[in-house]
């Protein structure tokens, strides 16, 4: 396996068992991502975009396949394994934001860092507020931010624990076009520049453009180019 | 940024409720907290009554005991008598100590001029009662002149009440007797504090109880004399035997069912508080569903939201603990004053007795229920997974 290579899926399949039927979500993806990709995952609704990258990002367990994330095999692996393996080398950026409502900007991007048992000082936190042009807010609510500003602030908080690999999830969904175009850059920036390997399921064409690769999903199945 | 500042930033976003959970747990704790202090305080209390008594077995004319030793500690009327026969037998016993005999006689009288009534209570002394209880001292005045004279010696209240100094003439309604002051205890904080004393001889002639009297209070050289004292005395007709030590154990048996009610009402309220804690941290797991999501996607663990959800629990009932501790020193005062008038004895002092260790054990216990309220909650927290976490709907 190349030494690059950060994320590979072979025949990775995810179903759901509902009372009448089985749903397939992703069905019989191979995959490779290496490191400093910047790629889109595009598709219409209900094509398995969100949930590969569920599935990429350790949150929710395999049904058939294999899934090798940071060279770990993520199939079968036990919860706590999987926290581990998230700890410092994976961030999310949710399309609702999701900060903690009661922390402020530079407490959200604290966080991560606690819980990986290596707690990053504020003039650190402050920095990566400043990546996204947001260090004037540190110490505001979410409340009392915009939602370009919240997602930016979503974003300095993915970064706080030196991570390898962003994962986001409609990044812009709930962005008008001047904060998406915030959010294009801020990526652009992180990518070009620090190297961040980037996934972005999204249906924003713009945000699909910019990015470096576009994978699109039909029906839980890549479409080959 | 740790577990302990998100549980407080967290209760502090929701204000209301958290303002309403610890009002609850702080409502349990100040109820149990004003019964334990209750209970020291009262003990404490009736201790002290008693041992201010200055003797350790009382003799009364048969009948209940304990209503006897109730009226002896408290006053009132409807006393049997005995006769005086007994206590000439008595003190030849060489186990005795010291031995008082007393007569008490209780009398209504009403001031024709404001219209005010009340109950007077007499008491017949021997000189015996002041080697009985050395540590009563004259405010004012001295001892009575003779064993049959015309005079008092008035309890520091009873003389407050009766606005009488040494020289004046007390008048008792019913019997027509006209007494002379001749002195006035300091004040004891004991029911001693509303008697008035007339020498033993006086009161019987005064009530018309010739050779009669209510009570020998004695104590014994030897307290380990006492069972042997008590069972030679049992075989004397028409008398009985009290220890103060049963006198104690049963007022505190006749106070049981009032406690075991009193406690009752504060385990419930303990379990309602309990039961409260756990909902509205419950609720607010559900309410953070999403963010906890979050967390665990961040990589916290499920000890790390275990533990910010248990904190959360424990710091509400801190605060309970810690302002239902205030309610009940606040409160102490106003409970103090009901208690006094619901029961049917209560002793002089303090009832009660507020100690730091009691406060520190309540809040400690208030905390420890919260641990256990806060398992569930954050149990449920812990496990949840963080995908269908996030992806729940509000």
């Amino acid at each position: 396996m190349n030494d690059n290579v950060i994320v590979s899926a072979h025949g990775l399949t995810k179903a759901y068992s509902l009372p009448a039927e089985t749903v397939v979500a992703v069905d019989n993806v191979d995959l490779e991502i290496r490191g400093g990709e910047f790629v889109s995952l595009m598709g219409p609704s209900g094509s398995g975009k969100t949930t590969l990258l569920d599935l990429i990002g350790c949150l929710d367990s395999i049904t058939e396949g294999s899934l090798r994330v940071f060279g770990h095999e993520v199939s079968g692996a036990r919860e706590d394994a999987l926290v581990r393996l998230r700890r410092g080398r994976i961030g999310f950026v949710f399309q609702e934001f999701l900060l903690l409502p009661e922390l402020t900007a530079m407490e959200n991007v604290q966080l991560p860092s606690v819980f990986a048992r290596r707690p990053i000082e504020r003039e650190r936190a402050l920095q990566l507020l400043d990546r996204v042009g947001l260090a004037a807010r540190a110490n505001h609510l979410p409340s009392e931010l915009s939602g370009g500003e919240r997602q930016r602030a979503a974003i300095a908080r993915a970064l706080a624990t030196s991570n390898k690999l962003l994962l986001a999830d409609e990044p812009t969904g709930n962005l008008d076009s001047r904060n998406s175009q915030a959010v294009y850059e801020t990526f652009t920036r992180l990518n070009e520049e620090d190297g961040l390997t980037i996934v972005a399921a999204t249906h924003d064409e713009k945000l699909g453009s910019t990015a470096g690769r576009r994978i699109t999903l039909l029906d839980g199945s890549v479409v080959p180019h | 940024m740790n577990a302990f500042r998100i549980a407080l930033r967290t209760l502090g976003r929701r204000r209301i409720r958290t303002a309403f959970t610890i009002g609850g747990v702080a409502v349990a704790v100040a109820v149990l907290i004003s019964l334990l202090a209750f209970d020291v305080g009262y003990q404490n209390a009736l201790r002290r009554d008693i041992d201010r008594m200055g003797y350790q077995v009382l003799v009364t004319a048969k009948g209940c005991p304990y209503e006897a030793a109730t009226l002896m500690l408290k006053g009132g009327g409807g006393l049997r008598y005995m006769e005086q026969d007994v206590y000439d037998k008595i003190i030849q016993d060489e186990r005795i100590d010291e031995v008082a005999p007393q007569l008490v006689a209780t009398v209504f009288s009403r001031d024709e001029g404001t219209g005010q009534s009340g109950i007077s209570m007499y008491m017949g002394i021997a000189d015996s009662h002041l080697r009985l209880k050395p540590w009563v001292k004259f405010r004012s005045g001295a001892w009575f002149s003779s064993d049959s004279a015309d005079e008092a010696i008035l309890g520091y209240e009873a003389a407050e009440l009766e606005q009488r100094e040494v020289g004046d003439r007390i008048f008792i309604s019913g019997v027509n007797k006209i007494l002379t002051v001749v002195g006035v205890f300091e004040r004891s904080g004991t029911q001693d504090d509303g008697i008035i004393f007339l020498p033993l001889a006086t009161a019987q002639e005064t009530f018309e109880l010739p050779g009669k009297i209510s009570g020998i209070g004695i104590r014994l050289k030897d307290l380990g004399d006492l069972p042997g004292f008590e069972e030679d005395l049992y075989d004397e007709p028409g008398i009985q035997v009290v220890s103060m030590a049963q006198v104690k154990g049963t007022i505190l048996n006749l106070l049981s069912s009032a406690r075991t009610l009193a406690s009752s009402i504060a385990a419930v309220a303990i379990i309602v508080a309990v039961i409260g804690v756990m909902n509205t941290v419950l609720m607010s797991v559900f309410d953070r569903t999403k963010q906890i999501g979050v967390m665990k996607a961040m990589g916290a663990s499920k000890l790390d939201v275990f533990r910010i959800v248990w904190v959360e629990t424990a710091l509400v009932c801190l605060f309970g603990g810690i302002v239902g501790a205030a309610l009940a020193m606040v409160g102490g005062s106003v409970a103090e004053r009901l208690i006094r008038g619901i029961l049917p004895y209560a002793p002089s002092g303090r009832l009660v007795a507020f100690s730091l260790p009691l406060i520190l054990a309540a809040i400690a216990g208030a905390v420890g229920i919260g641990l256990v309220a806060g398992v569930y909650p954050a149990s449920r927290a812990a496990s949840m997974r963080p995908v269908q976490a996030i992806r729940s709907s509000d």
